[in-house]
């Protein structure tokens, strides 16, 4: 059970689709201009993503090699066209804002590439966990996104006032030019986080920075969270590259849940983390395989 | 000649207003996956031109002779990216066979083209906007040409970039994102015009 929260956590944090690998630009672009639409976005693509890598998986050992990417083309489109006739009957403006980008989830990298690296090499039940962490990372990444620029540029959050009415919403940040420059900045803050998650675990090298960064994140903003999260999480795919420095037990068990790893600590750190880091490097291959086969 | 004339505007139109990139955010992997060289920039502006103008023809086709009469609309995701992921393949052969330099050209991009929201898209926009043949075809022409000049454009600016002393959280990705940005805003400039 803690496999399939630790592999939820990861896509959501360590490998989050859209702030870390760049996929499935053009929804997260185009569906952000309110909270809302990013929530019924992230939704559709995630019970897309969960179906289609079910069927996929289910039907792993069918599929012939060489037509492989079509016959998921075709498996992701059936499930996009059900989505999509289901939206439109029960949630008839949600599916008015979003317009053609229902269609286009089609082809959207996100879920063609968990096809390819994830359902087709994997059994049913790790794929549709696979499915659902990287529909809710797709969708916590939507919902950042929007926030931002649904505050700044309406000062409304869910269509709720949340600035003072002195505040002049720069509406910019709700035109086509606004979702670069927010996912830009955003970026940058994650990229930044991560250079302060690596600092700070450069001057803490020992084990009590598990139990504190958690905790930490809780209690702070949700925005700042994702990001710090994503930034805390992100250290450790760094780290594989040179396991043999003396911090790297310590970084590695950041990404397991607190109390597995404050459990598993004192008895046997080194199995835990060379198992950590056997994981981490597949995970990576993964990512790397992910980025390189399908920039569509 | 008042067609002609409708027709011509709705192609500028959808070059500039309603560009595929900065107004519509249609094929923004390619756009940011490819533009950092202006000559594959062009590659991929030439292929995507190719097969989206192709595509319109062939989607408008199936749409209307098949599809509307047997009642099977609903199935026009389905049927539009089979099309798309066979007519690619059709073209690859075809040029392989027969135009092999267009093929060394446009070659490695072809296979990619599949999955770009751009030509999916603009197949379903000529669907949603009710066009006749002749305008699907022109229209998808025009924002295929849209999209090689917004990634032309940007495959100058990302050249420049290079040589950019940016902070180090801003290197890469986002200073990439941002340049879009600042150029979007230049675009947002033309949606002003009405035609």
């Amino acid at each position: 059970m803690n496999k399939y929260v630790k592999q939820i956590k990861d896509s959501i944090v360590d490998q989050n689709p859209v702030l870390v690998q760049f996929l499935g630009m053009c929804p997260t672009l185009a569906t952000t201009t309110s909270v809302s639409n990013a929530i019924g976005m992230g939704l559709a693509a995630t019970a897309v993503l969960i179906c289609s890598n079910v069927f996929i998986s289910l039907l792993r050992k069918f599929i012939p090699k060489e037509i492989r990417i079509a016959s998921y083309i075709v498996i992701i489109s059936g499930f996009v066209t059900a989505v999509e006739l289901l939206m439109k009957a029960f949630f008839t403006p949600l599916y008015d804002a979003l317009g053609l980008y229902i269609p286009l989830i089609v082809v959207n990298c996100i879920i063609l590439a968990r096809a390819e690296a994830y359902a087709s090499k994997n059994p049913v039940l790790p794929s549709a966990v696979d499915g659902l962490a990287m529909g809710l990372g797709f969708t916590a990444a939507l919902i950042l996104i929007a926030s931002v620029r649904e505050i700044l540029g309406a000062g409304t959050w869910l269509g709720l006032r949340v600035t003072p009415a002195a505040f002049q919403p720069a509406l910019i940040f709700i035109l086509p030019a606004g979702a670069f420059l927010t996912l830009g900045l955003v970026s940058a803050a994650v990229n930044k986080g991560k250079d302060l998650a690596a600092a700070y675990a450069d001057a803490h090298p020992k084990p009590e920075g598990v139990a504190v960064l958690p905790d930490e994140i809780v209690t702070e903003a949700p925005a700042a969270a994702a990001i710090e999260s994503v930034a805390e999480a992100e250290t450790p795919s760094e780290e594989t590259h040179a396991p043999k420095t003396e911090s790297a037990p310590t970084q590695q068990t950041d990404t397991v849940p607190t109390e597995d790893a404050v459990s598993a600590e004192p008895i046997t750190p080194t199995a835990e983390s060379a198992e950590e880091s056997v994981k981490e490097e597949t995970t990576n291959k993964e990512s790397e395989e992910t980025t390189n086969g399908t920039a569509d | 000649m008042e067609q002609l004339i409708d027709i011509l505007l709705l192609m500028l139109s959808s070059v500039l207003v309603q560009n595929f990139i900065f107004a519509k955010f249609y094929g923004i992997c390619p756009f940011l996956g490819v533009s950092d060289k202006p000559a594959t920039a062009a590659g991929m502006g030439m292929a995507v031109t190719f097969v989206i103008t192709l595509s319109s023809a062939a989607t408008w086709a199936v749409y209307y002779y098949i599809l509307e009469p047997f009642r099977l609309t609903f199935l026009k995701t389905i049927a539009f990216i089979l099309i798309i992921a066979a007519l690619v393949q059709l073209i690859e052969m075809f040029l392989k066979k027969f135009v092999p330099s267009l093929y060394q050209a446009l070659g490695i991009y072809l296979p990619l083209i599949t999955t770009n929201c751009a030509v999916l898209g603009s197949a379903l926009l000529n669907i949603q906007n009710g066009y006749n043949f002749v305008y699907s075809v022109a229209v998808g022409f025009a924002a295929a040409i849209g999209f090689t000049m917004a990634i032309l454009i940007f495959a100058g600016v990302r050249a420049r970039l290079q040589f950019a002393q940016a902070p180090k959280s801003f290197q890469g990705m986002p200073l990439v994102l941002i340049s879009a940005g600042l150029i979007a805003i230049a675009f947002s400039g033309f949606s002003g015009i009405n035609f």
